[in-house]
């Protein structure tokens, strides 16, 4: 904290009033009546409502499909994480390596993290078309590749979608992350040792660790949220619901089956999954990466 | 001689690196270029046809059958007023309340700081429907100010904003002090222009935030007259080509934004000197 400040006085709320008053009229109510719809069961004419305590929560856990959008969740952005962080990592340590054009191929390469997720799924449909896809026919004259009926090749559809353009932001961080690390400790570390693969996991990437960690955060809620509008633009769940995100789920569940208590139970399951994962980075990992 | 080898190594891989961002794009911005015809004979093109005009005109002046009422300009205007309306809106407020959380000896400053920030947990997704009933019982479905406010309900910026306030140096505010500064000049004449380049960036990062929008704009827009762009592309019909074009351009204001002002926002996202 700062330890020349104003005195507290009448002109601090005039700062912070913008702000906050946006926040609680467009987030927290809109967050309380979440938990009002999702401990409450509307009837079915829509007259009136009632407490109903866990029962949405019931409901949800008792839904096979709440289980098959779970698990796509998970692997889903597993594998995002995993792809987009270690080709981003990949191109980053190439981009740091290189004497000449650093700059253009940073430009090169740092675009595609401004194309909109809709905007990538529209293209990807082009490229995943049965009439002239052209992923399509090689994967298909590969193995059989079908996305519309098997499950595998609808993650492999929508997992290329999804990644493509969050390569370029793993790329940025990464290459922050290694332009940060002081040059000494470079040079200290190429005496001794001269094999520049084993130097780079012993060194490098050790003091890569807090962007890693960062990544990884961004990722998830990448692969959580923002996917919405490529699942939307893709698949739509096909082949029967297996490529449907929570978020998707939940979408769909109060939009088309106007089934709001459970749309309000899932986006609590949400929230608490995102808290465990934020508690979880800040009290676990946190612990155990090294800061330079 | 080893310098030279992995180095050719790194370029080989960066330029494929490239080829995968690139050769996507470029083979829509072609095929957009040709005719439906041509299209739906072939597949799509990787070199240039000449309907390039008579496609892109097509599609952004001609009213009723792409989409029904609306043009494809008037989508490009929409999603211009929203993304600005984004940025400036959460720019300015998270400026605000950022100064405020540094500046001042709050009373509840821990308190004040959760409130805040712990907004940042839960995206808009999240509160989807009650955000869009809150809208509605407020009358503000199918407008500029329904699309833009809810998106800029955003703390992350002031999060942003208040990690670059705390490495100002504690002199600056003396010798204003000494000036005869009040809050609101030190903020204005003092502040302000220091955080120049973190506005930037952040204003940068909103504009793409909110122009990039798609399922908001299309759960609280009804009326064709303020669709926005990202949104369109779940609404339009019409033949390949055009869907190419509209695809096409849909992309390149985002992706202009990046590229001229990429200096600014890599500076002020990474904090560089």
């Amino acid at each position: 904290m700062k330890k020349v400040q104003f005195k507290s006085s009448y002109s601090q709320y005039l700062f912070l009033a913008p702000q906050l008053g946006i926040l609680l009229i467009f987030l927290y109510w809109p967050i309380i009546q979440t938990f009002r719809d999702a401990f409450t069961m509307q009837d079915a004419f829509g007259f009136g409502s009632k407490f109903v305590w866990f029962d949405n929560f019931l409901f949800i856990f008792d839904d096979p499909a709440y289980f098959i959008a779970f698990k796509f969740t998970i692997i889903y952005s597993f594998i995002i994480t995993l792809i987009t962080g270690s080709i981003g990592l990949l191109l980053a340590v190439q981009a740091n390596n290189v004497m000449h054009g650093k700059s253009t191929y940073k430009t090169l390469l740092i675009w595609p993290y401004a194309i909109a997720p809709a905007v990538v799924g529209v293209m990807a449909n082009y490229f995943f078309s049965e009439r002239f896809g052209l992923l399509y026919h090689l994967f298909h004259e590969l193995w059989g590749f079908n996305w519309y009926e098997s499950v595998f090749d609808s993650y492999i559809y929508v997992i290329i979608a999804g990644s493509w353009k969050q390569i370029s932001a793993n790329f940025i961080f990464f290459l922050a992350g290694l332009q940060a690390i002081q040059k000494s400790v470079i040079e200290a570390s190429m005496i001794d040792c001269k094999n520049s693969f084993r130097r780079f996991w012993t060194i490098t990437f050790p003091l890569l660790m807090p962007t890693t960690f960062f990544l990884i955060i961004i990722n998830i809620t990448y692969a959580f949220f923002d996917t919405f509008g490529i699942i939307d633009t893709t698949t739509i769940g096909a082949p029967s619901g297996e490529t449907r995100t929570l978020v998707y789920k939940a979408y769909m569940d109060g939009f088309r089956g106007l089934d709001l208590g459970s749309a309000g139970a899932q986006s609590i399951m949400m929230m608490l999954i995102v808290l465990v994962i934020t508690i979880f980075q800040f009290r676990y990992i946190e612990g155990k990466i090294h800061y330079n | 001689m080893t310098r030279f080898i992995t180095s050719s190594f790194s370029h080989l891989i960066l330029l494929i690196g490239i080829l995968i961002m690139v050769v996507p794009v470029w083979m829509i911005f072609a095929s957009s270029t040709h005719t439906s015809s041509m299209i739906n004979m072939n597949g799509l093109q990787i070199l240039l046809g000449d309907s390039f005009y008579e496609n892109y005109l097509r599609v952004l002046l001609y009213q009723g059958g792409f989409f029904k009422e609306i043009t494809a300009l008037k989508m490009f205007f929409n999603s211009f007023i929203m993304a600005t309306g984004v940025a400036i809106l959460s720019v300015v407020t998270s400026l605000m309340a950022a100064y405020a959380l540094v500046y001042y000896r709050i009373k509840y400053a821990t308190l004040l700081f959760w409130i805040i920030f712990i907004t940042i947990l839960v995206p808009l997704e999240l509160r989807i429907f009650p955000t869009y009933s809150v809208m509605a019982e407020l009358n503000l479905v199918n407008s500029y100010f329904g699309l833009i406010v809810p998106i800029s309900a955003s703390a992350i910026a002031t999060l942003f904003f208040r990690q670059f306030y705390k490495t100002v140096p504690d002199e600056l505010l003396e010798s204003a002090k000494l000036d005869g500064a009040n809050t609101w000049r030190f903020f204005v004449d003092f502040l302000i222009p220091l955080s120049k380049t973190m506005i930037v960036a952040m204003l940068i990062f909103m504009f793409v935030f909110g122009y990039n929008q798609y399922l908001w704009p299309l759960l609280v827009t009804t009326s064709e007259q303020y669709w926005t762009v990202v949104m369109g592309l779940k609404m339009m019909s019409g033949s390949i080509v055009h869907r190419f074009a509209f695809v096409m351009m849909s992309m390149v204001p985002p992706i202009l934004i990046i590229i001229v002002l990429q200096k600014y926002f890599i500076k002020g996202v990474f904090q560089d000197k």
